[in-house]
């Protein structure tokens, strides 16, 4: 999304009527918590991601002529991932780009028996790493996808991204993530 | 299928998102072939430990609030609208007033109402661990309609539930509260960047305003019309008892 000109933290005009305030209240101000959420996962910051959003809430109400009415959420998530894209954009100089290989672990070393429990509480951990560590394109098609539900046709809409993109992440950022799992702590690197 | 083509879709298969056929095809192979079938327990059990290790994280209510602050801010004024507003216009030249008067008046009543301390310091304390808990609101919303009924069943009484946008106190949400042991409702409004929890139940006495200072929070009640309101916000005392005046509707 280009975003030159003056920026968006100016309050907006006044350019919705009281109808479209309504329509606005009730579609799209719902999905707060999961524009939110997202921006945490993008951002990891929490303050970053609050500005992130109210950034793009700006944005929605200054755009909501466009909004055709038909998703609130995927509407308001896409409008909130340009914003930390953006913002991503202008705090990162090549640092937070990983390369991430695709782990390729043997097919037998599969955790089981009496350390199950203390594997399940190490695995969260290790999984919470490795999706932080994750691209993060492949970090937004995981959250979008376990975390708020969505479909790949819905996660395709947010991003911008054709379907077939979001399944090759999706399955890509799976393998790399069960293969951190499978590694064991040691093995995440 | 062979297993290179299986593995390959066991991701959009977890999510259900194959067309039938392959799914189906999916299906028979994993049943067949162990190899495969371990990879896609590795995903299943990825799925579950990122269902359940991850938090969702909620929006705060203050930035849901300065959201919907701004979106009312940018509603244009119609026709219909305007003679809503006027009165509103009237009440900031009122407010001077109060603000002039009120200075001393405060000052004094301050002093009249040591009896009701454990009142206002219980108020307080639900006030901060309102806004520490980041449980400020039960139901989150600016619509007067939607937040009055969400009390029914829940309190034996009605509060009285009014949004004054216009008058720059959004209405935000509610939340059930209990002050010395009885059930009371509490509504938060905003006010620039400050919350105000207003706390409601029935009371059959006027009661002239009074305020209050308590832990660095300023604390203001009255009582009209069949309820009594208990004010807690860290809003300048005197904007606090203007907005406690239309709270309640009383007349000066």
């Amino acid at each position: 999304m280009t975003h030159e000109g003056r920026p968006d933290t100016a309050s907006p005009q006044r350019v919705l009527s009281p109808r479209q305030m309504e329509r606005f209240r009730d579609r799209v101000l719902p999905h707060l918590d999961a524009a939110y959420n997202l921006a945490r996962y993008l951002l990891r910051d929490p303050h970053e991601a609050e500005d992130a959003v109210q950034e793009a809430a700006l944005r929605a109400i200054r755009h909501f002529d466009g909004f055709r009415g038909e998703d609130g959420r995927a509407w308001l998530l896409s409008i909130v991932r340009n914003a930390c894209f953006t913002l991503l954009r202008r705090r990162r100089s090549g640092s937070e780009v990983v390369e991430f290989e695709e782990a390729v672990h043997s097919e037998e070393d599969e955790a089981s028996g009496p350390e199950a429990d203390l594997t399940r509480t190490l695995a969260v951990e290790q999984v919470q790493e490795g999706l932080a560590r994750l691209p993060v394109e492949f970090r937004e098609a995981l959250v979008l996808r376990e975390l708020e539900g969505l479909s790949y046709k819905e996660i395709a809409q947010v991003t911008g991204a054709p379907i077939g993109t979001v399944m090759s992440r999706l399955a890509r950022a799976r393998r790399h993530l069960s293969g951190v799992l499978a590694a064991g702590p040691e093995g995440g690197a | 299928m062979e297993c290179r083509d299986v593995l390959d879709r066991l991701s959009p298969y977890l999510d259900d998102e194959l067309d039938p056929v392959a799914s189906r095809e999916v299906a028979r192979h994993l049943e067949s072939c162990p190899t495969c079938a371990a990879a896609f327990a590795r995903q299943q059990q990825l799925r579950e430990t990122l269902q359940q290790g991850l938090e969702y994280r909620r929006a705060p209510d203050l930035l849901r609030a300065r959201i919907l602050r701004q979106a009312h801010a940018a509603v244009r004024p119609e026709a219909g609208s305007r003679g809503f507003a006027r009165p509103w216009r009237w009440v900031s030249v009122a407010a001077i007033v109060v603000a002039v008067a009120g200075g001393a008046w405060l000052v004094t009543s301050q002093m009249l109402m040591p009896q009701s301390d454990a009142l206002a310091r219980e108020a307080v304390s639900s006030h901060v661990r309102s806004l520490m808990a980041s449980h400020l609101t039960d139901v989150t919303s600016t619509d007067r309609h939607t937040v009055k009924p969400w009390f029914a069943g829940k309190l034996d009484f009605s509060p009285p539930v009014t949004d004054f946008v216009a008058a720059g106190y959004p209405l935000v949400g509610g939340r059930l509260d209990a002050l010395q042991r009885h059930p009371v409702a509490a509504l938060v409004y905003q006010h620039r960047q400050h919350v105000i929890n207003v706390f409601v139940w029935p009371e059959t006495r006027d009661q002239a305003t009074v305020a209050a200072t308590q832990r660095g929070y300023h604390v203001v009640r009255a009582a009209y019309a069949g309820m009594a309101y208990c004010l807690v916000s860290d809003l300048n005392p005197v904007d606090l008892a203007e907005f406690a005046r239309m709270l309640t509707g009383q007349p000066e």
